[in-house]
């Protein structure tokens, strides 16, 4: 008689202990990745059809041996030192007032033996096959930290706020895409005022 | 006595946990959501460098892994102790590079092949010589948008 009032009750006291597995699995099995890096661009394999004159002036040059030294415009450099360097070499705009190349925003020594503009600047870093990838990417970070201080000036002067900041914030797709068209113009703006030209030759073989 | 008898009346009642399985399943969803499975076992040692100047890899299915660093101790019998380059789940040379690149970019949809970046995870105790040849490949097939995983955090921290 008792069969009528209906199937029993299924014990759910061991869901508990099934859900705790399967959540131990994920956590095992999965991890949350936050992946950030230095973006470069690589030179195309194919050089450019036209030659382009540098004036040596313009050119930073940054060599970094086999034990982890560098060689900043052929002087000995502490590493610590090479973002101080390289920005006073950005900013320097030696152009004197008049000429197409003055850069009315630079805050530099404007010394005429060092670059012209920060458009004509460009920092060239060579390596040696046996340089350890750690200190290669130090060098890496501290000449972009010299852009990003740059650009953050000039953010900051223009449009009040930090150009990384502004970056990422256009960078991230959870951003809305009106806003995104707004901070387009405006880092654009930045990266024409401070374009990063980094050239990375082939590995010397001395 | 009887007045100390009755206490055992007064017991506490046992705790419900009828909804336990409920907040073990929120859990666990939030984990499956917020996690990504491991796609592919190192096979090399990976320890990156650090920096912080970084930019973050958004967009996972625009980025194609490329690993590179000691063999670990079970495979550096067989392997050596020379750097090895990782592509997928197995060790490969360098010219093995190039074509692993353009078969992973025509698995992508049409409209990301030419957006992709290729993310270098090396060693940060490898030469700068295996890194010289993956970027020379990477030249040669036209990848040249790469991104050097880092760690988060101070870079003169390298040096040491």
């Amino acid at each position: 008689m008792s069969r009528r009032k209906g199937a029993p009750e299924v014990n759910a006291g061991s869901m508990a202990d099934i859900a705790f597995l399967l959540l131990i699995f994920f956590l095992v099995t999965t991890t949350i990745e936050t992946d950030a890096g230095l973006d470069r661009m690589l030179p195309p394999i194919e050089p450019p059809d036209t030659d382009v004159i540098i004036k040596q002036k313009n050119i930073f040059t940054v060599n970094i041996n086999r034990s982890g030294q560098l060689l900043v415009e052929e002087q000995l450099m502490d590493i610590r030192d090479l973002r101080a360097a390289a920005i006073a070499f950005l900013d320097n705009g030696g152009s004197p007032t008049g000429t197409p190349d003055y850069c009315n925003y630079c805050k530099g020594k404007r010394d005429e033996r060092s670059s012209d503009s920060p458009q004509k600047a460009i920092i060239s870093l060579r390596n040696d096959r046996e340089t350890q990838y750690s200190t290669y990417i130090t060098v890496q970070n501290e000449l972009v930290a010299a852009y990003n201080e740059l650009r953050n000036r000039e953010a900051r002067r223009l449009f009040g706020r930090d150009f990384t900041e502004m970056e990422s914030e256009y960078l991230n797709p959870e951003t809305p895409s009106s806003v995104r068209d707004e901070l387009k113009e405006k880092v654009q703006r930045i990266q024409e005022i401070f374009p990063q030209k980094l050239s990375e030759a082939e590995t010397s073989k001395i | 006595m009887s007045k100390f008898a009755k206490k055992k009346d007064g017991d506490l009642p046992a705790v419900s946990t009828a909804s336990l399985p409920d907040i073990v399943f929120m859990l666990l969803f939030f984990f499956m959501t917020v996690t990504t499975m491991k796609d592919s076992s190192l096979f090399v040692e990976n320890i990156l460098p650090n920096a912080d100047q970084t930019k973050k890899l958004e967009k996972k299915d625009r980025v194609i892994y490329i690993y590179a660093g000691k063999p670990t101790q079970e495979y550096s019998k067989i392997f050596g102790e020379e750097p090895k380059i990782q592509l997928n789940d197995k060790f490969a040379n360098v010219p093995e590079v190039g074509p692993y690149i353009l078969s992973e970019r025509a698995k992508k949809p049409q409209e990301l092949q030419n957006v992709l970046t290729t993310a270098l995870k090396v060693d940060r105790n490898a030469n700068m010589g295996i890194v010289m040849d993956i970027k020379q490949e990477l030249r040669k097939v036209n990848a040249l948008k790469v991104n050097y995983t880092t760690y988060e955090g101070n870079a003169f921290a390298n040096l040491q």
